[in-house]
C-alpha cells in the first residue's frame, strides 16, 4: 500500500491575483473499483467514513455533510454534485466556514486494485477565509486548552 | 500547524483577559486603552501589559493621538494557527483511514 500526499500551488490562468491552493491525498487499496465506487457514493457508506450526508449522486444534487458542531461552527458543509462517472470520477462543491472549495475523487484501476486520487482544491489567500477558519480552529484549541489548565483530561 | 509561528499567539490568547480585550477589539474596532480598561474592569496598568504581549504576537497594532493610545486587531496574525490545508489535510488522511477500514468490513 502506498500512501502519497502532496501539495501543490496553482494560479489561476485568468486572475493571477486569485491563487488557490490544492490539497491532492492519493492512495492505493486492495480493493476492486467497484468498491470503492460503492464507499464513495452510497449515502450510508459514506456516512461510515466520512460524514453524515444526504449524498445522491446525481449532477446538480444539493446536500450536506454534517460533522458534530464546535463552537463557531455549526458542522454543516454545504455541497453540490459537480460530476458523477460512474465508478471513475466525481466531484462535488465543499463549502464551510467562507471556504468554497471543490473535492474531486478519481478512481483507477490497479494490479491489485484501485488507486484513488483525491484532490481538494481552492484554498485561497483569502485573509476571510482564514479568519473564519481562525475562528474555528483558535476556539475549539482554546477551549481545550482551558479543560486541561482546569485539570480535566481529553 | 506552524508551531514556530503559532507559539506566540497561542501563548497571547491562552489568558482569558488578553483573549477578551482581542475579541473586544475584533468585534468593535479601534479603541483607545482608556475603553478598553473600562471594558476589561481590571488596572490600566494590566490592561497595558496585555496589550503588549498581543502587540508582540502581532495580534493588535496601537497608534498615539494627543494623550490616547488607540488599539485594533490585527485578525491576520491568526492566520498562522488555522493553515486550511494542514487541517484538511489532517481530516482526509484520517478519513482514508476510516474508508480502508470501512473497505474490509463491506461485503466484496
Amino acid at each position: 500500500m502506498t500512501n502519497v500526499s502532496a501539495l501543490s500551488e496553482q494560479t489561476a490562468p485568468n486572475d493571477p491575483i486569485a491563487a488557490t491552493r490544492t490539497l491532492v491525498l492519493e492512495r492505493h487499496f486492495p480493493h476492486p473499483q467497484e468498491k470503492l465506487w460503492r464507499a464513495l457514493t452510497e449515502s450510508t457508506l459514506l456516512a461510515q467514513w466520512l460524514l453524515n450526508n444526504d449524498f445522491e449522486p446525481t449532477p446538480g444534487r444539493k446536500f450536506q455533510f454534517r460533522a458534530d458542531p464546535v463552537p463557531n461552527w455549526n458542522g454543516l458543509i454545504d455541497c453540490e454534485v459537480q460530476l458523477v462517472d460512474p465508478i471513475t470520477r466525481l466531484a462535488y462543491t465543499w463549502g464551510s466556514l467562507g471556504l468554497e472549495s471543490v473535492v474531486n475523487w478519481t478512481l483507477t484501476p490497479t494490479d491489485g486494485g484501485t488507486h484513488v486520487r483525491m484532490e481538494h482544491s481552492g484554498f485561497s489567500a483569502d485573509q476571510e477565509h482564514a479568519y473564519k477558519g481562525a475562528n474555528y480552529g483558535w476556539q475549539r484549541f482554546l477551549n481545550n486548552l482551558e479543560y486541561l489548565l482546569k485539570g480535566g483530561n481529553k | 500547524m506552524e508551531q514556530t509561528n503559532a507559539n506566540p499567539v497561542f501563548r497571547a490568547l491562552a489568558d482569558p483577559t488578553r483573549r477578551s480585550l482581542f475579541e473586544q477589539l475584533t468585534r468593535h474596532g479601534e479603541q483607545t486603552v482608556h475603553a478598553l480598561t473600562t471594558y476589561a474592569g481590571v488596572s490600566q496598568p494590566a490592561v497595558s501589559k496585555h496589550l503588549t504581549v498581543l502587540k508582540r504576537a502581532n495580534l493588535v497594532r496601537h497608534r498615539r493621538s494627543g494623550r490616547e493610545t488607540h488599539y485594533r486587531a490585527q485578525p491576520n496574525a491568526l492566520a498562522p494557527m488555522v493553515d486550511w490545508l494542514s487541517q484538511y489535510g489532517a481530516f482526509w488522511r484520517d478519513r482514508f483511514d476510516q474508508l480502508e477500514s470501512l473497505l474490509e468490513r463491506m461485503e466484496p
